[in-house]
């Protein structure tokens, strides 16, 4: 499974290792609903390390689409809020 | 997954709507192709915008430090001549453009490090304009509806999710950059407006002037020393004589025959 941190690339993850990363995931949109950046700071950070860790990077030039996609490193609350809110994230 | 999940959807979806209102999936390479090289423009431009701004702030703080090191020899001048209280004011204003210098260094950090993940973008993009330009032709020359549609599906998943990404972070660069400038002009409107001079330019002059006027004061004492001695009034001090030609040096190993001369020209300029 291809996951895309955005701004950073994309990596390959095992099947068996999707399940961490949900939990994770869960554990995030949790924050988000919350409106807490700092749970959602250290959430997004934890699943964003544990994607880098269990992941192998693809190479630059690969065009697979990924079949999940995480917000930047350092975006806050309300930009992601933006994103999941489909407020034109590609240009055209 | 949620997070994730949805995010990815949203990409999806606005890969297929873009495909859909393609009508030859050739035109779509094409215009996608172009939209790549319009991208790779903006953050060419994007990392010229942030060097720019890196390069302000750092002469914004180099300025700053010379005013601070201005200052700093002020208030070494004043404790010299034994006004403590005017040091410590130099100082307490010194420090207040150290503060100043910090929070520059700060913004100066975060230029920097948007520098580098722009550069950085840049560096990714034109990669993947260079390997879709050749996969563009390849699907081109070897186009057959039904097998072509598929491959240029996922070849235009995968390029939207790249551009998005590349877009967004552009974006978020472009935003930084805009707040960056901001903050820039705004320091160089105060300097200019004379409110920041509060700190440096104009009150450190005022210190330059107490320093000034305390040395012309220490001169007119002199002079009155030495008049009162013309006129039989008082002893004459040995260092205010000898000092009158020069109004400042105290131990100018000027002697007597000067001496003459001097009690007669002297008065005429101390009046």
């Amino acid at each position: 499974m291809i996951v895309r941190i955005m701004g950073e690339g994309q990596v390959q993850i095992a099947e068996g290792d999707i399940d961490v990363l949900n939990a994770l995931d869960t554990e995030l949109e949790a924050a988000i609903e919350t409106d807490d950046e700092t749970e959602f700071r250290s959430k997004l950070h934890a699943l964003l390390d544990k994607v880098r860790q269990l992941g192998k990077p693809l190479p630059d030039d690969a065009l697979e689409p990924s079949e999940l996609i995480l917000p930047p490193s350092d975006a806050s609350i309300d930009e992601v809020r933006g994103m999941l809110g489909d407020s034109g994230l590609i240009p055209g | 997954m949620s997070v994730m999940k949805r995010l990815s959807m949203i990409f999806k979806s606005k890969a297929n709507k873009a495909l859909d209102k393609m009508e030859d999936p050739r035109e779509t390479l094409d215009y996608s192709y172009q939209r790549q090289l319009e991208l790779l423009q903006k953050v060419r431009r994007g990392v010229a915008d942030v060097a720019t701004s890196r390069k302000r702030v750092e002469l914004q703080i180099n300025q700053i430090q010379q005013q601070s090191n201005k200052l700093e020899d002020q208030g070494r001048k004043a404790l010299s001549v034994g006004r403590e209280d005017l040091a410590r004011e130099a100082l307490s204003r010194r420090s207040a453009l150290q503060t100043q210098i910090a929070d520059l260094q700060v913004q100066h950090n975060n230029l920097q490090g948007e520098e580098e993940k722009l550069t950085l973008a840049s560096q990714r993009l034109q990669t993947k304009v260079d390997s879709f330009r050749h996969r563009k032709e390849t699907i081109k020359a070897t186009y057959t509806a039904a097998e072509a549609q598929t491959r240029i599906n996922e070849a235009f998943s995968g390029i939207s999710e790249e551009m998005g990404d590349v877009g967004l972070a552009i974006q978020r660069a472009e935003d930084k950059t805009a707040q960056m400038q901001a903050r820039a002009g705004a320091i160089d409107e105060l300097l200019a407006s004379g409110a920041l001079d509060d700190f440096s330019g104009q009150r450190g002059d005022d210190i330059q002037a107490e320093l000034d006027r305390m040395g012309g004061g220490h001169d007119v004492e002199l002079e009155l020393a030495r008049m009162k001695a013309e006129l039989g009034q008082g002893p004459a001090p040995r260092d205010a004589i000898e000092s009158g030609p020069q109004n400042q040096q105290q131990a100018a190993p000027q002697q007597a025959p000067t001496q003459h001369t001097q009690q007669y020209r002297q008065p005429g300029e101390g009046l």
